[in-house]
């Protein structure tokens, strides 16, 4: 791909603020760590944004994105207090709270005991942990060939690092809360987080984005969540964000034998919304959950690229994605499945179903399934209609006014997704906010 | 209570409904018989607010009230009860929770409170044994998967639990066995009463020995061509609809 004229200044920014934070080292820029993110800069610097010439960026034009102003490094005085409004009713466990891209301890709990779960910042783990930090970062989610994972590494500071010992079931959930700030300006976050689980080990994270203020908030993130053999990790990312919000996010995952990994991912509300979500089955009889929800109405756009690498045989995967788009809402669903030669007794099933209420809104939907091996079970599906009139009429016409009748159905097909949330506060939350969205 | 009067309704370009008339007192039991395209699961769908059908001429009344005029889910309220020849399949919305929202909205058209979780519960049983419906169906979702003799046990027990003044069955028994025939056709039976009506819409005899109606109407072309007692019933299944074609295409 050629760089694109326009796109240059955003690029060059970057650069920059690159050239300028390892002049500010001392020792720093000759670890081992920093040379990964030199490299990464390399990366970013030849790929340059994605346009939409390029196939993976087709129906997603980061071109608005990438033409605001922002500010890189921005403080934030935000308090206690500020977070109060932006807490999940009854929900218990480590709260850990990242504003404009760095932990604030002063904000967060810890409530699981530290035989348990290792949890804190990535910046302090870079000094404390870094021998496992130098055995992941960066080992999973591969840059050479995205400019946005090249981006976030090259800027990897901050974020969240978690490890779970071997056999350690962490009971209270790990939520994070990523908060941009954007109240007086358009502010840019590059959040690196790395979730290291133990053989037979057990945790639940959940992410969650939210942007505050009127200003626009970058936030390009990438998660790498390894988990060892026989471990068990259910992970959510909760995005119901502002209007000005763009969000470029990554989980990459590897799965080693007999693991399970659970994902949820559902994106009620924000500007323009890119996750892509990567798992590799490197062990035997692993079993992966993928469920999504994105309901983009006005002028939101949410794109979902998933792909689930089957590498080793004996695996499952089930992948179930839906959509409700309204107004001039725009989705993309682009689910891969990839089924290595050596990948026999694969079972991997994939559905992506949506609803499209309004002649303005739509949605574009790929199943890429590329199969090398012959002894497998896989199966695809997508549909893309409108309101379903019959199901409308059946329930009118035992008395349940239209616009009931509609928000009811509509429930119940988020329903399917969101039922498959297991943190019930979280759950509840976001049953209230599909809820309000669709009541007319 | 139902007073039809010159009826015509269109699907696209198409006119199917080319004037019907008819009257039903309270109690009264019609069947609609007629040969396949003959217009009856129009005449039903018209009635119960079906949108898909644009009404072009003629009226309907209904308790002094203009039918035309409601929409489906207010028809609903005033007491009409449309059984659905087939019966549609609602993922993620459960039997028990669908009727607790079609009844309490129902009560609130008609002023009244709505059932709390106790009162609905007891009257669900109450109504389930009219037509021998297992709870474990009804919180499951709403007719997915269902067998057809289910579905329409199901279409029954809705209609005991709404109890409209005016129940519409279409087709009610296409695709039943006998044995499932006998039970939705008692079902019915157990909620005919003096101030209650019904429409059967059907294309067989059969169903006609277990809901004995007061009168028979032939509908063909859109059209009520004949109308009679139960005796016409067996007439047609005995010679078939040819002749009511012939004596019809001869005027």
């Amino acid at each position: 791909m050629t760089p694109n004229q326009e796109y240059t200044s955003f690029k060059d920014q970057l650069i920059a603020a690159f050239r300028e934070g390892e002049e500010r080292m001392n020792g720093e820029s000759k670890s081992a760590f920093h040379q990964v993110r030199r490299s990464a800069l390399q990366s970013f610097e030849t790929l340059g944004f994605p346009t939409i010439r390029h196939e993976e960026w087709k129906y997603s034009n980061v071109k608005t994105m990438i033409g605001e102003q922002y500010s890189f490094d921005e403080g934030t005085a935000l308090t206690v207090e500020d977070m109060a409004p932006l807490q999940i009713p009854n929900l218990e466990g480590n709260i850990l709270f990242f504003v404009n891209g760095h932990y604030r301890a002063d904000l967060s709990q810890i409530v699981s005991p530290a035989t348990h779960l290792q949890i804190k910042s990535f910046a302090e783990a870079q000094q404390t942990d870094a021998e496992t930090i130098g055995l992941h970062f960066s080992r999973y989610a591969d840059f050479q060939d995205s400019a946005f994972t090249a981006l976030n590494t090259a800027f990897a500071q901050d974020g969240v690092f978690i490890r779970i010992p071997d056999n350690k079931v962490v009971e209270e959930p790990v939520i994070l809360r990523f908060i941009t700030d954007a109240r007086h300006k358009n502010v840019a976050v590059q959040p690196r987080n790395l979730i290291v689980v133990g053989r037979n080990a057990e945790v639940k994270v959940a992410e969650s984005y939210r942007t505050l203020g009127d200003g626009a908030g970058f936030t390009n993130v990438v998660t790498e969540v390894v988990v060892a053999a026989d471990a068990r990790v259910e992970h959510y990312r909760i995005q119901n964000d502002s209007e000005r919000a763009y969000h470029i996010g990554r989980t990459q995952v590897s799965q080693a034998d007999n693991s399970h990994y659970y994902n949820a991912t559902i994106t009620l509300n924000g500007g323009f919304v890119r996750n892509d979500l990567n798992i590799v089955l490197n062990g035997q009889h692993c079993e992966s959950f993928m469920y999504g929800l994105y309901m983009p109405n006005g002028r939101q756009h949410v794109d979902n690229h998933t792909l689930v690498d089957h590498a080793m045989p004996n695996c499952y995967s089930n992948e179930l994605y839906k959509g409700i788009l309204d107004d001039k809402g725009t989705g993309v669903f682009n689910g891969k499945i990839y089924v290595r030669p050596d990948a026999q007794k694969t079972n991997a099933y994939q559905s992506c179903k949506n609803v499209v209420l309004s002649p303005d809104a739509s949605m574009n939907t790929k199943p890429q399934l590329e199969i090398y091996a012959d002894d497998v079970k896989c199966s695809h599906g997508t549909t893309t209609g409108k309101m379903n009139e019959d199901a409308l009429f059946y329930l009118q016409s035992r008395g349940i006014p239209k616009d009931a009748a509609r928000t009811l159905l509509l429930y119940a097909f988020a329903e399917e997704v969101v039922s498959n949330i297991k943190i019930q506060p979280i759950r509840e939350y976001l049953e209230g906010i599909i809820r309000e969205k669709l009541a007319l | 209570m139902l007073s039809i009067s010159n009826l015509q309704a269109s699907i696209g370009d198409k006119q199917i409904l080319k004037g019907i008339n008819l009257e039903i007192k309270p109690g009264e039991v019609h069947a609609i018989m007629g040969p396949n395209g003959s217009g009856k699961s129009t005449l039903a769908s018209v009635l119960a607010g079906r949108e898909d059908y644009e009404v072009t001429g003629g009226h309907v009344d209904f308790d002094g009230k203009d039918l035309l005029d409601m929409s489906a889910e207010v028809r609903a309220a005033e007491g009409i009860f449309l059984a659905f020849q087939y019966p549609i399949e609602i993922p993620g919305v459960s039997t028990t929770n669908f009727l607790k929202t079609a009844l309490n909205e129902i009560r609130k058209y008609r002023g009244l409170d709505p059932l709390d979780a106790v009162q609905f519960l007891k009257l669900m049983k109450e109504r389930m044994k009219f037509v021998n419906i297992d709870q474990s169906l009804l919180s499951r979702s709403l007719n997915e998967g269902f067998s057809g003799g289910e579905k329409k046990r199901n279409e029954i027990f809705q209609m005991a639990m709404l109890e409209p003044k005016l129940a519409i069955l279409d087709e009610t028994d296409s695709g039943l066995d006998i044995d499932a025939l006998r039970i939705v056709a008692e079902g019915v039976n157990k909620l005919r009463s003096p101030e209650r009506s019904a429409i059967v819409v059907t294309h067989y005899q059969r169903l006609l020995d277990y809901i004995v109606p007061d009168y028979v109407h032939v509908l063909y072309k859109g059209r009520i061509v004949k109308s009679g007692t139960k005796e016409l019933a067996y007439e047609l299944e005995e010679k078939g609809y040819d002749w009511i074609k012939a004596e019809v295409e001869s005027v």
